[in-house]
């Protein structure tokens, strides 16, 4: 049995970690290109969301390297995310290709169907081991995490121009090199030494934005046309809640222990959005509050196209942006590769929050140019 | 007199005799909006998110035409209509969505429609929804029983094959409108969500121009919902979407039963359930029976021509196919 996984930003090396520990064989897909994209769309639906193009083309990709298993995270909507697993295999079945695919969530048939689930990746059935193999994934994911918000503070105040690109870059592409969870994270530890060591500049005082949005679009930088890096070469730095830790300590752990989950940003988008949409509109609409709060510049609310929960808080965003004055600018995403467009969009926003905070210094108080 | 309006859109084509019923039985006065018009779609469109689907901009025009004729509007939130069962997140956020999009809004009733972990919060929500027209506990239960009672005998109705079509466009008139179900000729099934197959502005008359060709029409209503739910059970991981098993379901029950001469989905343009659902329903058909499938798209560019020539090309279609008895489907 050869397990490959879905690219979701830096998850790779998470589930990396989780299946090294196992000792179970595995191969990485390659990472997310417009080739990806093509082959995902060529086998689903025009109406199909982006994130589920992109789980078929990296399971193709990964089935020419001759994967035979797709572990994938689940749920129980009404976000579409929560069918994924039984569309992918519709979808495998169609295209004629020998794919398992294992949805790693608590199914309708109780904890005993995830735990043999779980035995088929790990090989044991011993539940300390693998409760231990689970923890030191978690706690690989919530570096990964620090190491990214090190470097998007670390890109806004950046002496030399794409150095912290360069050592992140690197990060990513060596670690693919690095085995279990041990050395993954002693190997994050050394990146973040690095980065740190990076001169800076201390008088800088950059723009702020957070970005906020549909978990997939906002974690996975080809979703996103690398966005991050993008606002962080500009000298912006950017600030995002929704984690790959987030969501594996809320929506799995949490989840699958019943424990409650409630955080600020969720309380905060009570006032606007009361009852459950699914998805991560509470966390849009709650993070956008919270931003404005801090005093953030702006806020870049992203989406795949076709993503009900998001349509939600996309109309619900602009009730956000008066009552707070923070401006939010919303960006769609699908299958087209302009990335022209999208640059220049990004551009305007920061030319215009930067105008925007010069005039608040200059005593004056307006939301935006054109308003 | 207290004045309820109630907007003509979404889950209204379902629950119009249950609503209706209640309110009037408290001793409100109920204003419905008109029937969907043109005026309708584009003040919506104006109003809402250009992503959002056609059904859900109908409703913000329907809220909008309300504005000014009431003293509260009915606007629920859905969050699921049956067991373990879920709503489609548009649909369970609109409420939200109206709130914050239009400024200037009479009291909502804002009940919460959460049947997902048991039908007895039906009860709970009426009360909810009655404690704003009324204090006595007692008339609002009299009046959630009458009402469920009348609802419950539609429903009744409508599965022994009376189609409510055109659903009470008609102003005035609260009849139902009885149309056979398994015409001599041909019988078409209709899936979709209520309010794109009862709602005829948005679906150009499909009904009634099936009709004038003479083809009978089989609705999701017409199935039993239990049934439906008990094919579903083939699938690895049930549906989690209220209309998912509904159609699903309501899809294996009609080619296990037959007698039909074509399936027709109409669906709106960005209908995240559908992307999924639709596609389960045509692989099932394409894999397990003969019967021909068309999709239709709606969204608010109402051009009719097009879908006139797409339906008269499918209606034409399955009649040669009856006349020439080869049963090879054109559209294959």
């Amino acid at each position: 049995m050869k397990i490959t996984f879905p690219h979701i930003g830096n998850t790779y090396i998470v589930a990396k970690a989780f299946l090294d520990d196992f000792g179970s064989e595995y191969t990485i897909p390659p990472f997310n290109t417009n080739k990806t994209l093509e082959l995902g769309s060529k086998y689903t639906a025009e109406s199909h969301c982006l994130p589920f193009k992109l789980f078929v083309g990296n399971l193709l990709q990964a089935h020419e390297l001759g994967a035979d298993t797709m572990l994938i995270t689940g749920g129980c909507g009404p976000c579409k995310l929560g069918y994924f697993g039984e569309m992918l295999k519709k979808t495998v079945s169609e295209i004629g290709i020998e794919m398992e695919i294992i949805t790693l969530e608590v199914p309708e048939q109780g904890l005993k169907e995830l735990a043999a689930r779980i035995k088929k990746v790990s090989g044991t059935s011993n539940y300390l081991n693998v409760a231990k193999v689970v923890n030191s994934a978690k706690n690989v994911a919530i570096q990964l995490d620090s190491l990214e918000r090190l470097s998007r503070i670390k890109r806004a105040r950046q002496l030399e121009p794409r150095s912290v690109d360069k050592i992140y870059g690197s990060f990513q592409r060596e670690v693919l090199e690095v085995k279990g969870s041990k050395e993954i994270l002693k190997f994050i530890r050394q990146t973040e030494r690095k980065l740190k060591k990076l001169p800076q500049n201390e008088k800088a005082r950059p723009l702020k934005v957070g970005i906020v949005g549909e978990i997939y679009t906002t974690i996975e930088p080809y979703a996103n046309f690398q966005l991050e890096r993008l606002l962080g070469n500009m000298g912006v730095e950017v600030t995002r809640q929704v984690t790959v830790s987030g969501w594996i300590i809320d929506d799995m752990l949490k989840k699958a222990l019943r424990l409650p989950l409630e955080g600020e940003d969720v309380r905060e988008a009570r006032a606007y959005l009361s009852g459950m949409v699914g998805g991560h509109a509470h966390h849009t609409i709650g993070n956008t509050v919270v931003h404005a709060k801090d005093g953030f510049d702006g806020v870049i609310h992203l989406y795949p196209l076709g993503c009900m929960p998001e349509i939600v808080s996309q109309s619900i965003l602009p009730a956000v942006e008066e009552n707070y004055q923070i401006p939010v600018m919303t960006v769609i995403r699908d299958e087209m590769t302009g990335e022209a467009g999208f640059n220049t969009r990004v551009e305007a926003f920061v030319d215009l929050i930067r105008k925007r905070r010069e005039e608040q210094l200059n005593g004056q108080n307006k939301m935006l140019y054109g308003y | 007199m207290v004045k309820v309006g109630i907007p003509r859109g979404l889950y209204y084509y379902k629950f119009s005799t249950l609503w209706e019923n209640f309110f009037t039985e408290l001793g409100a006065e109920i204003v419905i909006s008109e029937k969907t018009n043109k005026n309708i779609i584009l003040e919506g469109t104006n109003h809402c998110v250009s992503e959002a689907c056609l059904p859900i901009k109908a409703y913000f025009g329907h809220v909008l035409n309300l504005l000014g004729k009431a003293d509260f509007i009915f606007l629920p939130r859905f969050t699921s209509i049956s067991r373990k069962q879920y709503i489609c997140p548009e649909v369970a956020g609109v409420q939200d969505m109206i709130r914050n999009s239009i400024k200037v809004m009479p009291r909502i009733i804002d009940t919460e429609i959460n049947l997902r972990k048991s039908e007895k919060n039906s009860w709970l929500a009426a009360l909810y929804t009655g404690e704003f027209i009324t204090g006595d506990k007692q008339k609002i239960r009299t009046a959630y029983k009458n009402a469920l009672d009348k609802y419950r005998n539609e429903r009744q109705v409508m599965k022994s094959g009376v189609l409510t079509d055109e659903f009470k466009q008609e102003a005035g008139t609260m009849s139902l409108r009885v149309i056979q179900k398994r015409s001599t000729t041909l019988t078409v099934a209709v899936l979709g969500h209520c309010y794109t197959v009862y709602d005829s502005f948005i679906n150009m008359e499909l009904i009634g121009k099936l009709k004038e060709y003479g083809i009978g029409v089989v609705t999701l209503d017409m199935l039993d919902y239990q049934e439906s739910k008990d094919r579903c059970s083939e699938l690895d991981k049930m549906l989690f979407w209220d209309y998912g098993t509904r159609a699903y379901g309501g899809t294996v029950q009609l080619i296990e039963n037959g007698g039909i001469d074509g399936v027709i989905a109409i669906t709106s343009f960005g209908c995240g359930v559908d992307s999924f659902v639709i596609e389960l329903v045509e692989k099932k058909l394409r894999a397990e029976s003969d019967i021909p499938f068309m999709k239709l798209v709606l969204d608010e560019h109402s051009a009719e021509a097009g879908f006139c020539t797409r339906l008269e090309a499918f209606v034409d279609m399955i009649v040669r196919r009856g006349i020439h008895e080869d049963n090879i489907s054109s559209y294959r």
